[in-house]
């Protein structure tokens, strides 16, 4: 009885949703405010539904019922209870519905959080979210039904939740990834408001940016979460592979950021606006993309869910209203929103132009990378794939010419700049640069690489031209602290954020370029090198978790006759379902990471062993950390909380709309 | 106003030519990094010249499994049900790696006509079965879902 409740919220919210997508877009196209007044209350309405929903299904599974074909699936009785409250995205089916839920999330914050942005725009930015959420409900409950029943005679016992799932990770990954990607589900609400209303002004700008940089700040969690994840769990070593289905968040994430910049470019010179809602469209494109690419089983990947052709095509359905409908309206409505400003070769304008042809470019390019086999093969009929190389061969240099701009961009100013300022200001900065970039991988390595002094050298140029800027900006003021003071939060934001891509720049170079592993046989008491690393396999123990047997090994650590670690490496057999599983271990650092997986054992006693020497490998992490702090910080700046103020001029605004409105 | 055309016309140039330079340089760097995927029986019929990096498709065979006692060293046959290939391999194996199990090899047929591989690919989830190696079966006529039910433990 409990799951048909879940579905009977779920039938609920969609009727709202769609309820939600009508009333409140057709009151602010007729200005009947009861209409508009609607919007609220019902996204309400879709969150408390959705939630109960979502809540129902986490309870099937804490109660292990397994009359439920999702709980069956993706669950079993003797499953710790944080995986089985976590197995709810699991699986396809519930994995949607949290994204869902995820939706109507925002869609509440939405809701509370623009009290100060006019009433017609909020009724048509919900009513698009609504019909959006609406889809995606309609969608779970044609093809993929949580709720599910196996009728006449459920299994005892559930099959149990994907051995590599039982993971902190599984935890923490979807939901945050999910959170960022759905995210930017508003700013493109916000611009297809914009578009519907007219009025594509710096005021529609100011009220999308903190959506943008909190979006964005969530999904670079969220992608650095599931990096780490891969890393330590999949046991390859590897924290980033360009698999396809890790790639269409990286295309997200570089058309966001991408968009955040466009959009400080639209708020503050009130340009490039048909260009943002372009961005806009297509960030969250990407976003349904990646929706699309996980769950019609399309592309080979570890992420892929089983495949159903009729979810695929559902969910393309949906991309090709969404974002053709999207499209059609911009292509009708852009024209009419020309920008009036002028700017010169050398300005900030233009160092954000590059920014954003860079970004585009890399993010398309990644996209024609994922999806040529799928083309390739509709033509030829041929089944090829795309590996690391080709992505490598693009986004690196492309990322290194980003960096080089990213040291000029913020020290230029709008409008006008003279190339003797810039040359001025950053020659010692290069300089400076290249000297670090020379010397400190040289302390570390004792040995000349070009590849780390690059990595190093970029790192260095993007760190000292913000230290550069920050004390342009302090030195007029009286004491460096009332500077400091001074100086905005989305300052701090920016800077804090490209501080992060330094961090993160350094941590590829390095770990990319000095990372070492070898493939080992060990008898009991042997020992092996890499770097300046000892290792030796003392003993196997066998282990018992709670739903899982295994063997444990002991392997010491040694460097220059100094121990530092033991680590403790698992193989496990997950009970259920029979599926073996490799826990490594890692002796993780700020300069270097240690880490072995342990194979299987030989007749002759003799374990297998991979074992990695990774240096630097935490600054990737590190840096999406700084990134993502900065987003966040940029977003909380207080002029999108001056209330007051700004009520009065989205007040001015509105009249001016509405003139604008009359004239469309 | 003119000067403001110029300008305008010179981003649009810087555009395009950073565009099409992109563009030129990204089809390059796909036609130079495309494994091309090859079933068993294309393998085992000398489809394939010696060196070219590919990827072959297909379910561990029954029984082909053998490991080195004193090395990393495996080696298996992996089929289409048709034909089969042996496939050498030093490393670890996937966790998901086992006989009946559908697998992706990447690597290049070497001098001596065995083929090396430089990577094992085993899907994560077991219910899961990889295009690759579904053409591959579908290719040879096999049905894929008699044998992988018969191959796989009850779920």
């Amino acid at each position: 009885m409990i799951p048909e409740l879940g579905q009977f919220s779920l039938i609920l919210a969609f009727c709202l949703s769609i309820i939600l997508g009508a009333f409140p877009i057709i009151g602010a196209h007729r200005n009947n405010l009861l209409w508009m007044s609607l919007a609220r209350p019902l996204t309400a309405g879709v969150f408390v539904f959705l939630g109960i929903s979502i809540l129902i299904l986490a309870y099937a599974f804490a109660a292990d019922d397994f009359s439920v074909q999702f709980v069956a699936q993706h669950s079993n009785s003797a499953l710790p209870t944080r995986y089985k409250l976590t197995a709810v995205w699991g699986g396809h089916e519930g994995s949607f519905l949290l994204w869902t839920f995820m939706l109507s999330g925002w869609m509440l914050a939405v809701a509370i959080f623009s009290k100060s942005v006019p009433i017609d725009f909020v009724a048509r930015v919900l009513g698009v979210l609504g019909l959006l959420c609406g889809a995606y409900i309609l969608f779970m409950l044609a093809t993929s039904n949580p709720f599910d029943r196996i009728v006449p005679l459920p299994p005892a016992d559930g099959a149990d939740l994907n051995s590599a799932l039982q993971d902190f990770g599984f935890i923490v990954h979807p939901p945050t990834l999910y959170m960022g990607y759905v995210g930017f589900s508003v700013v493109f609400a916000f611009a297809i408001a914009a578009l519907l209303s007219g009025r594509l002004d710096a005021a529609w700008a100011r009220w999308s940016r903190p959506w943008a940089n909190i979006s964005w700040a969530i999904l670079t969690i969220g992608i650095a979460l599931g990096s780490w994840w891969a890393y330590y769990e999949l046991g390859w070593g590897g924290w980033w592979a360009w698999d396809p289905v890790e790639n269409p968040p990286l295309i997200t994430w570089l058309f966001g950021t991408a968009l955040i910049h466009s959009l400080a470019m639209t708020e503050k010179r009130g340009m490039f606006k048909n260009w943002t809602v372009l961005l806009a469209i297509l960030a969250f494109s990407g976003s349904l993309l990646g929706t699309f690419i996980t769950r019609s089983g399309l592309l080979t990947s570890v992420h892929a869910f089983a495949s159903d052709p009729s979810r695929g095509f559902f969910i393309l359905g949906i991309l090709g209203l969404s974002v053709g409908g999207a499209l059609l309206l911009f292509a009708l409505r852009a024209p009419l929103m020309k920008s009036e400003f002028g700017f010169d070769l050398v300005s900030r304008e233009i160092f954000l132009l590059v920014n954003n042809v860079i970004l585009v470019v890399a993010s398309a390019s990644i996209f024609l990378g994922t999806l040529f086999p799928m083309v390739y093969q509709a033509v030829t009929d041929d089944l090829i794939s795309i590996g690391p190389p080709y992505f490598n061969a693009i986004f690196v240099p492309l990322m290194i010419i980003l960096v080089l701009f990213l040291g000029v961009g913020p020290l230029s100013r709008w409008k006008r700049t003279s190339t003797a300022y810039l040359i001025q200001q950053l020659s010692k900065v290069a300089m400076a640069g290249l000297v670090v970039g020379v010397v400190l991988p040289f302390i570390f390595l004792l040995e000349f690489s070009l590849a780390a002094t690059l990595a190093v050298a970029l790192g260095a140029w993007i760190t000292l031209s913000i230290v550069k800027d920050i004390s342009n900006k302090v030195s007029n003021k009286i004491t460096i602290w009332q500077g400091l003071g001074s100086l905005s939060l989305s300052y701090y934001g920016m800077q804090a954020a490209h501080f992060g891509i330094a961090v993160m720049f350094v941590g590829v170079g390095l770990t990319s370029y000095f990372s070492s592993e070898k493939s080992v046989l060990l008898q009991p008491g042997q020992s092996t090198e890499l770097d300046a690393y000892s290792f030796t396999f003392m003993q196997s123990t066998p282990v018992t978790g709670p739903n899982y047997i295994g063997d444990e090994a002991q392997i010491m650590v040694r460097r220059n006759d100094a121990d530092i670690e033991i680590l403790y490496p698992q193989r496990r057999v997950y009970l259920a379902s029979g599926t073996p599983s490799t826990e490594m271990a890692i002796d993780a650092g700020f300069l270097r990471d240690l880490f072995v997986t342990l194979g299987e054992e030989k007749e002759s006693g003799a374990w297998s062993m991979t074992i990695y020497v990774k240096p630097f490998v935490r600054w990737i992490w590190l840096g999406a950390i700084l990134m993502a702090f900065g987003g966040t910080l940029a977003a909380g700046d207080k002029r999108y909380r001056r209330l007051r103020q700004r009520r009065i001029a989205a007040e001015n605004e509105q009249i001016s709309g509405r003139f604008s409105f009359i004239k469309l | 106003m003119k000067s403001h055309r110029k300008e305008r016309l010179s981003i649009i140039l810087f555009i395009t030519t950073g565009l099409s330079l992109a563009i030129g340089l990204t089809l390059f760097a796909l036609s130079q990094n495309i494994d091309l995927f090859y079933t068993p029986t294309q393998v085992a019929q000398g489809e394939v010249e010696t060196g070219q990096r590919i990827r072959i498709g297909g379910m561990v065979k029954d029984g082909s499994f053998r490991s080195a006692n004193d090395s990393l060293q495996v080696q298996f046959a992996t089929t289409d049900y048709i034909n089969d290939v042996t496939i050498h391999y030093e490393g670890l194996l996937p966790d998901l790696f086992r006989e009946g199990q559908g697998i992706v090899v990447e690597g290049a047929i070497d001098e001596l006509g065995v083929f090396q591989a430089s990577r094992v690919l085993a899907k994560h989830d077991e219910n899961y079965m990889s295009q690759e190696v579904k053409a591959a079966l579908d290719a040879a006529g096999a049905s894929a879902e008699n044998h992988l039910l018969s191959s796989q433990p009850e779920t």
